[in-house]
């Protein structure tokens, strides 16, 4: 990357060379995985530089994922809250239903590229172990995904989704056996197979370099979005509103906007059962700086550096902590962090439904909630973004569960 | 070179004597906080040269599932870092010669405070750390204040550390070098005695300090091939599943658990030390 003055003052210029976003980000692991992550950023470094692999990736973003997203002016959910006039970027039409095959795309590629011949994945809610899968058994590589108990229970057909791929889909029984576990075995699969695996890490977290290439590769989100707001209303976005677990559809429509100071931007973690419970998955709203899964970051822990449990309705926010981009723009201010419950985005869940035909993930839900606490006071010309990052099928069994309904 | 600590005093002692280090890796807490300290009291004279003492974390993602249960299981007794200085302190009014090191996470270091835990740390008697998501590329913030204490950090070199690599793992390295035998977790595969000769003698050619090797040692026959390959052999997971055995579905050790990890200790020692 090129470093002019005016580089330096932008906030679109980090990481630097070892990964640091400020004091957040690095390289926290293991010294048998050290040359793994170095010959990996190496291999991105190259790929990034050669327009060969820019049009490959763009060509299955185009032909395979179904890019470019719409951006939908929402009619009903505006009228409903009377304020802000709320455009939703359409993630989760792309294939697979969420956002998350936008860096399986970019890393499968990079993997072929670097001759590996075995991917490895962590998911949480499931998405991000099927927009692996996907692209696993598109390219004719053998994939295992790794998916806490807890979570496979709760995300069924998924899992489904996922053998069905012709991934194997290994529980892990270990911790809280939700999404921080299933990324302990992943990464103790990836020690253990250092020659042949490529691991595809689900989030804008990780040692680096994987925090910023998911973030790049994330990153077309915004940049449709400027273009596409900018053909529908001829000017950029008042304010933005997405979801954040680890961060990665969120840090996909932020990048862009970044420099652009009149752009306020939002992000919604989730407060589980509230903050004051405890039972929650804000690591930037409720928790503190430490260290885990290659990074320095955001977790929750407790006062003697214990990685606790996180909770939420949705399974692809039920992570401990946040990817360390988030956690620079937490204390610098350039993002403001905000949480919503879970019956507040269950709320929020019903109501895209109702109003708009479209049935959103509980993910987005948490973003469509803040949605409704600040667009009522908005005026008119407001024009706000949300990230609608992927589809609800997978939640409707939560749901339903929740609301008390039998299917 | 900063003065000598324990550690160094004790690698001379065995070179003098022609001997191998036997290192024996407990779980602090393990498999409770009363029976734990009266293990480590009795590891030196079991044959134990290093006592290494690792400091359970809810998320330890380099071991297998050995360590694993025993840190959830230690944790759940209620061990914190600060238990871990308090039982190295006791140790120390009847031991003042074991060079002890702690192998823990960084997290729980960085919560306490770095620089508060090593002044804790050099208080108690600790003599080194091996904290293995720590690499060259981020210890310096432990490492050097570490240093300026007489504490020393130990680095780890592994059969991925290439020769292009060697040089910045083996910088700044201090005390002994841990020579990590296999890719992949605690206590899983075992080693093999001619890839790791190979190692240890790219890592001999261009560093005096003294190699012990770990991870894939798990019998006494593997101790004693590798004891012959290097200055010092350390065991963790197969010292973990034999108190492991001797727990009911309560976690509750039977009343010969003591005399038979000590027995086993011994028998690893003796493996060592020929």
């Amino acid at each position: 990357m090129q470093n002019t003055d005016e580089d330096n003052a932008s906030l679109r210029a980090v990481p630097d060379d070892k990964g640091h976003f400020g004091p957040y980000g690095g390289r926290y692991v293991a010294e048998t995985l050290m040359p793994l992550i170095l010959e990996l950023e190496k291999a991105y470094n190259e790929a990034k530089a050669d327009p060969a692999f820019q049009l490959e990736l763009d060509d299955y973003l185009k032909h395979y994922v179904g890019r470019p997203s719409p951006l939908y002016y929402a009619p009903r959910l505006t009228e409903h809250f009377g304020g802000a006039k709320i455009y939703l970027k359409r993630e989760e039409l792309n294939h697979t239903g969420a956002h998350k095959i936008n860096h399986c795309m970019g890393q499968i590629l990079l993997a072929k590229r670097m001759g590996k011949k075995r991917i490895i994945a962590e998911t949480g809610a499931g998405q991000h172990g099927v927009a692996t899968a996907t692209v696993a058994a598109l390219f004719n590589l053998p994939c295992v995904v790794y998916m806490g108990e807890l979570d496979i229970e709760r995300q069924r057909p998924n899992v489904f989704r996922m053998r069905l791929l012709g991934a194997e889909v290994r529980p892990v029984k270990s911790g809280s056996r939700s999404l921080k576990d299933a990324m302990n075995e992943a990464l103790r699969d990836w020690v253990s197979h250092i020659d042949d695996t490529y691991y595809i890490i689900g989030t804008v977290g990780g040692p680096h370099p994987y925090p910023a290439m998911v973030r790049d590769f994330q990153s077309i989100i915004g940049r449709e979005t400027r273009q596409q707001l900018m053909e529908a209303e001829g000017r950029t976005p008042d304010s933005l509103v997405a979801c954040v677990g680890g961060g990665s559809n969120a840090m996909g429509l932020f990048h862009e906007f970044l420099d652009d100071p009149s752009v306020a931007i939002h992000a919604v973690e989730a407060a589980g059962h509230g903050i004051a419970t405890g039972m929650h998955a804000a690591a930037l709203t409720g928790g503190r700086a430490g260290i885990l899964h290659g990074m320095r970051s955001y977790f929750l822990q407790n006062e003697d550096g214990q990685i606790q449990e996180a909770h939420s309705i949705s399974a692809g926010l039920d992570y401990p902590g946040v990817g360390p981009e988030h956690a620079w723009l937490h204390d610098n201010g350039r993002v403001s962090y905000v949480a919503v419950t879970d019956d507040e985005a269950l709320d929020a869940f019903q109501l895209c439904s109702k109003l708009e035909g479209i049935i959103p993930a509980l993910e987005p839900s948490h973003a469509l909630a803040y949605v409704g606490k600040i667009a009522p006071s908005l005026p008119r010309d407001h024009l706000m973004v949300v990230n609608l990052s992927g589809r609800g099928d997978k939640d409707i069994f939560t749901v339903a569960e929740r609301l008390g309904v039998q299917i | 070179m900063a003065e000598p600590n324990r550690i160094e005093a004790r690698f001379t002692k065995l070179r003098e004597q022609g001997r191998k280090a036997f290192i024996a890796f407990t779980t602090a807490g393990y498999p409770n906080l009363g029976a734990y300290p009266l293990l480590l009291e009795k590891l030196p004279a079991a044959g134990v040269d290093l006592i290494e003492i690792g400091v359970p974390f809810s998320d330890p993602m380099a071991d297998g599932p050995a360590i694993q249960a025993a840190n959830n299981q230690a944790l759940r007794e209620g061990i914190t870092l600060a238990k871990i200085l308090d039982m190295v302190r006791d140790f120390r009014t009847k031991d003042n010669e074991t060079p002890i090191v702690l192998m823990g996470y960084y997290n729980p270091i960085y919560s306490y405070g770095p620089m508060r835990f090593l002044d804790d740390a050099q208080k108690a008697g600790v003599d080194g750390f091996i904290v293995p998501d720590l690499p060259p590329e981020e210890d310096e913030e432990f490492r050097v204040p570490a240093a300026a204490r007489g504490l020393r950090v130990i680095r780890l070199v592994t059969p991925t550390t290439d020769a292009e690599r060697l040089p910045t793992v083996l910088k700044d390295a201090s005390g002994f070098l841990y020579y990590v035998s296999i890719t992949g977790i605690t206590g899983s595969a075992s080693a093999e005695a001619a890839n790791v000769k190979t190692n240890i003698d790219a890592i001999r050619a261009q560093s005096d300090l003294p190699i012990a090797i770990g991870f894939g040692v798990n019998t006494p026959a593997q101790a004693q091939e590798m004891a012959a390959l290097a200055d010092g052999v350390i065991i963790g997971s197969a010292i973990v599943k034999r108190i492991s055995a001797h727990l009911d579905d309560y976690g509750k050790p039977s009343a010969t658990m003591l005399d038979d990890a000590l027995t086993f200790v011994g028998d690893l020692a003796k493996a060592v030390h020929g």
